[in-house]
């Protein structure tokens, strides 16, 4: 039914990275997330699947609080990261952000060279402590993001004259380049053509050797593709949450099934 | 009259429109299928009508005039010979006022005579004009009704008189522009018939008071635009040092620190700023600035001079504050929320985010408005007329008194001016000079905007 059978996949590792506990999010009078518990674990591909508007999203960036640049939008609950709140006041979010890397919908280089944007995160947080460690991260980084056989001779050149799929993967390579334990990726792939998408997958798959990665997706046959776990999102609500083979051959609750077979969404 | 004949010509376009387009209705309601809308029938006929004939209207009301004028001129022939040209104006100046019944003192007969054909011809002309108005309206409400049908294209034709119209417009700017350039060029090139170039655009002296009549006692004159120019330029730069780091700042912070709170007090206040008239500026410099920094001198035991060039450029310092925050504000909104996001998931702080990635995407704009900022101080005018003083000096000493270039075309053209004297004239190739200073910097404001552009799209 899929590209790759993924009941092969087995998780190998049990580490818990995340753990939420009954997180609700509202904005302003409107709650987007109402009670999530979910954990997920270390060097492991979670994915969040659901209809637009479900929440998937929203959730996804409570985990690293980029939704604390959002005036209106409010989180309770718990969330930890190895043990350790996250909402806690003496947690700084912009430290929080060094640990847990982000990808967003649409790629967003900075106007600045390739070189640079890699380099970026390297530099705000003092990762490298001479020009040649910082060539070496941003040489590693991109050979991760596949892109180094194609920039590496215009490293100098603006990011943002790449083509959609290679700004995207140097938005990748831009998130891998700071060291996080954690990448989100948020649709990643949505703006992409099918030939830059299986790079990113396969490149999605690498990156579980060393991260933890959450990817929210619309397509469920990436979700069956690249991920070991799957939570199924609907109205806000965290539906299902397992082993991603189990949830699209067995899932448990109806309204998963309807979404998987294509009935709701 | 001619109000009369407006009012024929809009009833009888209207007419047109409300009878072409009724024509097309009844073609659409007899089943055939018609190339352009019905209103677009309307309009074509409406248009047709009012185009040509409100230019018809214009042309004779402009020339109406003269040859009224030179009928009248010819029915006094005799009374006119020998007499000269400024005596034939006033002759004529005279019988139209009497043709208004103003009449001063007990006028000859002939020029009573004159008045009343004067007034007798205004009157045919005006009739002539309404009949003429009419006719032609007529003969266009007939022709455009004999072009309705099914497959006139009257859509195609109400676009190209719309276009038409559109690119005349658009003409009338460029039309304007080379005006301005036109009478600047030629009254300056007549200054420097008298002065010569070099020494308008090399000299360091600017005495500009020589006499206008012989019998006057008054210096030689001297027209070097330099010392001028160094004061334009002393009192812009104290503008920009206040303006920009202040403007900069603020645009940063109200952008993306300030609360919601602040920001929705702190912008109406910057709109305030920046629309206070000048002359209120003005005031604040003379009566609250140049006197707190005189004092301010005397208490330190520096002598300053009273119309402190620091008072007239910090002030339009401030006049310049909310243009340049206003730009760098709009540039700053305009760098997508997803560069924002991006700095920020990277775990940069705010301030990392600002200068890292919004400034650079932001600059173009910021340059941009920073440039016009600069024209706008360099043609300043009411601020430097009130604070700043009237006496050339070579210097650049902020504390001095300086002039600006505004202030002496300003100065030279008030009062006792005579055009054809090198002071007067002198005020032209100022404002040339200007110009062109300020034509210049917008060339540069425009090609930085385009080249960082390029960079960052």
């Amino acid at each position: 039914m899929y590209d790759t059978p993924t009941v092969e996949r087995t998780v190998e590792n049990n580490t818990v990275k995340f753990a939420a506990r009954d997180v609700h999010v509202f904005y302003g009078e409107t709650e987007a997330i109402k009670g999530v518990d979910v954990d997920i674990l270390d060097k492991t591909v979670t994915a969040f699947i659901g209809p637009s508007g479900c929440g998937k999203s929203t959730f996804l960036r409570c985990l690293n609080r980029m939704n604390d640049t959002i005036d209106i939008c409010r989180v309770t609950g718990t969330i930890t990261l190895e043990g350790a709140d996250i909402y806690d006041k003496r947690i700084d979010p912009v430290q929080l952000r060094a640990r847990v890397g982000m990808v967003f919908q649409k790629p967003n280089p900075f106007p600045k060279s390739i070189y640079d944007n890699v380099a970026y995160g390297p530099r705000i947080h003092g990762l490298a402590r001479n020009k040649a460690e910082l060539d070496e991260i941003v040489e590693k980084s991109l050979r991760r993001a596949a892109l180094w056989q194609e920039a590496k001779d215009r490293l100098h050149e603006p990011g943002t004259g790449l083509s959609g799929g290679q700004q995207q993967r140097l938005c990748i390579a831009r998130a891998v380049a700071t060291a996080p334990e954690v990448l989100l990726m948020d649709e990643p792939c949505s703006a992409l053509d099918p030939i830059a998408t299986a790079q990113v997958e396969e490149l999605i798959d690498e990156l579980r050797q060393d991260y933890s990665v959450v990817i929210v997706t619309h397509s469920m046959q990436q979700a069956a593709r690249v991920s070991q776990k799957t939570a199924f999102f609907h109205l806000g609500d965290l539906v299902e949450f397992g082993e991603t083979s189990q949830i699209f051959t067995n899932p448990r609750d109806p309204r998963t099934e309807s979404y998987i077979t294509g009935r709701i969404g | 009259m001619t109000s009369a004949a407006f009012l024929c010509l809009f009833a009888l376009a209207i007419l047109g429109y409300v009878w072409n387009r009724q024509a097309a209705t009844a073609i659409r309601a007899g089943g055939a299928r018609l190339h352009s809308l019905e209103g677009f029938h309307g309009f074509y006929a409406l248009l047709t009508v009012l185009v040509p004939v409100l230019l018809v209207m214009l042309l004779w009301l402009v020339l109406q005039g003269q040859v009224v004028d030179s009928l009248l001129r010819s029915g006094i022939a005799g009374h006119l010979e020998g007499r000269s040209a400024g005596e034939v104006q006033l002759i004529l100046a005279e019988i139209k006022s009497i043709s208004r019944g103003m009449v001063f003192g007990t006028p000859e007969p002939w020029k009573i005579d004159a008045a009343e054909r004067y007034l007798a011809l205004t009157a045919r002309a005006q009739t002539l004009l309404l009949v003429v108005v009419v006719v032609l309206s007529l003969v266009l409400v007939v022709l455009g009704r004999s072009k309705v049908s099914a497959e006139f294209r009257a859509r195609h034709g109400v676009e190209r008189i719309v276009s038409g119209l559109m690119i005349a417009c658009s003409v009338v700017a460029i039309v304007v522009t080379l005006g301005i350039v036109a009478s600047l060029l030629f009254e300056t090139l007549r200054f420097f018939e008298r002065v010569p170039v070099t020494e308008f655009l090399f000299g360091t002296n600017w005495e500009p008071q020589i006499p206008l009549r012989e019998d006057q006692v008054a210096a030689e004159g001297a027209f070097g635009w330099i010392p001028v120019m160094l004061g334009t330029l002393v009192i812009t730069v104290i503008a920009l040092v206040v303006a920009v780091p202040v403007g900069l700042m603020t645009a940063i912070y109200l952008n993306e620190f300030a609360p919601r709170k602040f920001r929705a007090v702190a912008k109406p206040f910057l709109e305030i700023l920046a629309g206070v008239p000048t002359v209120v500026y003005g005031f604040f410099a003379i009566l609250v600035v140049a006197p707190a920094m005189r004092a301010f001198a005397a208490s330190l035991g520096v002598d300053v001079s009273p119309n402190i060039a620091l008072a007239a450029g910090s002030v339009m310092g401030i006049m310049l504050i909310p243009f340049i925050s206003s730009f760098a504000d709009d540039a700053l909104s305009a760098v997508p929320q997803s560069l924002r996001d991006g700095a920020l998931g990277l775990g940069a702080t705010r301030a990392e985010m600002m200068l890292d990635v919004l400034f650079p995407a932001a600059i173009p704009g910021i340059v941009g408005g920073v440039l016009l900022a600069v024209s706008r101080a360099i043609g300043e005018t009411m601020i430097v007329v009130m604070a700043a003083g009237l006496i050339a000096k070579m210097t650049i000493n902020p504390l001095d008194s300086v002039t600006t270039v505004t202030v002496q075309i300003v100065t030279l053209l008030i009062g006792d001016t005579s055009f054809d004297n090198p002071k007067t004239l002198a005020a032209f190739a100022l404002g040339m000079m200007l110009f062109v200073l300020t034509l210049m910097i917008n060339v540069l404001a425009l090609r930085i905007v385009r080249k960082y552009r390029e960079a960052y799209d």
